[in-house]
């Protein structure tokens, strides 16, 4: 994974999207179901979820393409509705990059400014720095069908920055890229967003992209958000299975509630004795049980005679070697699952045979309760 | 394959290669064209070879003088006759193309932008027309356009005109009504699979970069869709300029046409030869004439930028 950018730019409080109770419905089928969402000025938001969960018809409504049927959408404090697409302070990235195939690149980022008529060359120099700022300074006679994939890529980008607007609406604008190029263009949008403090919506349905770039992230499932955090929180306390699935691994251990109070939650596992844990802002409690998790790679393979406070016992049954890293599969006495172990392979987990009976050591903090 | 073949014995070998030619991609091309390729050489390119040798020849009464001579080319460009049904045919043609073209855009767009589902319904009702015959639809342009037709009694009824005018028929614009509505069907479809392909995210981007609708309709659908606009003009312009059947039904005297004049030297004139230079000057003129069309579109699609 390449480093993020150490800028920090701070970024203000004030709202500049605000979502409330934003339904749009296609006959029975709501493809958005009574979502609201406040992203912030100047902030780096991502939309994450699988397909069909209504991320993108949210990104449309913000842009102006299609309207909700029900709430309302402002940005920049002016409420949105009746206004046309062509007259909304935002400009999008399309996911086919949208580059007009009739037009050379300086012809595509100039496209939206012809129509201010700007006087003395600024149409020029506006074009010009657009395309500096995505690193295509000399390629402005080329065509678009001449360009490679990130080339288009940054082109749809320059032809949306240049016009200087309040939001700039991303629709998964990497998912067409390979790999390296995908994670190299991670960095650089976040940088490049970073530079130009505009607030950035992105659409994507790839979890590290989101992890990887997002001030703040929103999970939708079903056209319902189920939460919104940063990437570390979303990450470390997803609030059900559902976002914990869809980000990543995730250990899930069935859990009998014995104390609950204000900010805590003393459950008994099977695995894992009495944990305590914080209780998290959305726990509902159904009846006696719960669920706790645990991510892969916060369980750590015990060697030799070291010993943990806290640490349970098993047996290897299935070993995945991934290169940096290897995937143990440990049954645990008395768990109905058992448990994914993500170690790093310094220390020689490419190589415990299966069958090993090995103890694996790990932080209480690391154990979080959910809603199913 | 070639190692296997080398093994066996040489019946194998010659069967192997003779699969393999005709498996090659030429050779399948070539096979799939030939019937259509050599009923096109018999009716089609040995037909203008011989109307091209026949425009250097001389008629002499009821035989053919086979010496090489310009005259009958000398006649065809300067005849003030000749020369005028000429323009005439170009003019007409032109502004039937243009004509049509217009009219064919919107209907065009219609069906490929808001068509829907029914898409392939509205194509199927713009054929309709064409299950009765052309020269029954021609006759209807006569009954509507005619002294006691439809359009005369109609404006009479209205109280807009007192007595039937007889500037509606016989004449070029009787032509060119009928050889515009003759030819919409052709115009609509190319220009209506030129609109298909249009990618609608480009609309979309161009009305995400603060485009209205007709901005993004001048600045990306029209120049995009220009190669339909291109085959739909050439695919009227093209048969319209040597029709012969309108003007001779609705055209009248001012209608007459280069056809009607070609028609005349090969019939009753008897004049094969000139008739032939006749023809050949008019194909020559209306690929000329294309040629230009061409350019001046992508010269507008150019400046559309």
């Amino acid at each position: 994974m390449p480093e993020q950018p150490q800028v920090e730019r701070s970024q203000s409080d004030r709202p500049m999207i605000e979502i409330r109770n934003v339904t749009r419905s296609y006959g029975a089928f709501k493809a958005l179901d009574d979502a609201s969402l406040t992203i912030k000025e100047g902030e780096f938001f991502s939309l994450l979820g699988p397909s069909g969960c209504g991320k993108t018809t949210l990104l449309r409504m913000i842009a102006g393409f299609d309207n909700p049927t029900g709430g309302s959408i402002s940005v920049g404090g002016q409420p949105m509705e009746g206004i046309p697409a062509n007259r909304r302070p935002t400009n999008m990235v399309f996911q086919s990059y949208a580059i007009f195939p009739h037009l050379n690149v300086e012809q595509n980022v100039a496209y939206g400014l012809k129509r201010l008529k700007l006087q003395g060359g600024e149409e020029k120099r506006r074009v010009e720095e657009a395309l500096a700022q995505v690193s295509l300074t000399g390629l402005g006679k080329r065509l678009a069908t001449e360009l490679s994939g990130g080339q288009r890529q940054r082109v749809a980008l320059a032809r949306a920055l240049v016009m200087r607007p309040k939001v700039l609406l991303l629709d998964e604008p990497l998912s067409a890229l390979d790999k390296k190029l995908r994670e190299q263009m991670q960095v650089e949008l976040r940088r490049l967003q970073q530079a130009v403090g505009i607030t950035f919506v992105l659409v994507t349905h790839d979890q590290y992209e989101a992890l990887a770039m997002s001030d703040r992230i929103a999970v939708m499932f079903g056209g319902k958000i189920a939460q919104v955090a940063s990437p570390k929180e979303i990450y470390q306390r997803p609030v059900n299975r559902q976002v914990a699935d869809f980000l990543g691994g995730m250990n899930f251990v069935k859990a009998e509630i014995v104390e609950e109070n204000g900010a805590s939650l003393v459950v008994d596992t099977l695995g894992f004795g009495r944990v305590k844990t914080d209780k998290p802002k959305a726990f509902v409690r159904n009846g006696g049980a719960a669920t706790l998790g645990i991510r892969p790679e916060r369980l750590r393979v015990l060697w030799d005679n070291a010993t943990a406070k806290f640490e349970v016992a098993g047996k290897v049954v299935e070993r995945h070697y991934f290169g940096e890293i290897t995937h143990l599969i440990v049954e645990i006495p008395g768990l109905e699952k058992p448990l994914s172990v993500t170690e790093t392979n310094d220390f020689g987990a490419d190589d415990i045979p299966v069958g090993t009976s090995i103890r694996l050591a790990y932080d209480p903090e690391a154990l979080v309760a959910m809603a199913d | 394959m070639t190692a296997a073949a080398e093994g066996s014995p040489p019946w194998r070998m010659t069967r192997a290669r003779r699969n393999a030619l005709l498996q090659s991609e030429p050779v399948q091309g070539l096979a799939l064209i030939s019937p259509t390729f050599l009923y096109a050489l018999i009716l089609l390119v040995l037909p203008i070879l011989v109307v091209i040798a026949h425009s250097f020849w001389t008629q002499n009464y009821l035989t053919i003088d086979r010496t090489f001579t310009l005259e009958n080319y000398r006649i065809a460009l300067t005849e003030p006759i000749y020369r005028d049904l000429l323009w005439r045919s170009l003019y007409i043609s032109l502004t039937v193309s243009l004509f049509t073209v217009i009219l064919a855009y919107p209907i065009a767009y219609f069906i490929s932008f808001h068509g829907g589902r029914h898409k392939s319904l509205w194509l199927f009702l713009i054929t309709i027309p064409f299950w009765t015959s052309y020269l029954l639809r021609v006759m209807s342009w006569k009954v509507i356009l005619g002294y006691n037709g439809v359009l005369n009694s109609g404006l009479m009824g209205l109280g807009i005109i007192d007595e039937p005018s007889t500037a509606l028929l016989y004449n070029s614009s009787a032509v060119i009504i009928t050889l515009t509505h003759a030819w919409a069907a052709f115009a609509i479809l190319p220009i209506f699979v030129s609109l298909e392909k249009v990618d609608r995210t480009l609309v979309e981007a161009a009305t995400d970069l603060g485009d209205g609708p007709l901005r993004s309709f001048l600045r990306v659908t029209l120049p995009l869709s220009a190669p339909g606009v291109i085959s739909a003009a050439l695919i009227v312009m093209i048969p319209t300029v040597g029709d012969y059947v309108t003007p001779k039904l609705v055209g009248g005297k001012d209608g007459v046409m280069i056809a009607n004049a070609i028609q005349a030297q090969f019939g009753k004139a008897s004049n094969w030869p000139l008739g032939a230079a006749l023809s050949v000057t008019t194909m020559l003129i209306v690929t000329l004439m294309a040629g230009a069309t061409v350019l001046i579109i992508r010269a507008l699609q150019r400046l559309a930028r």
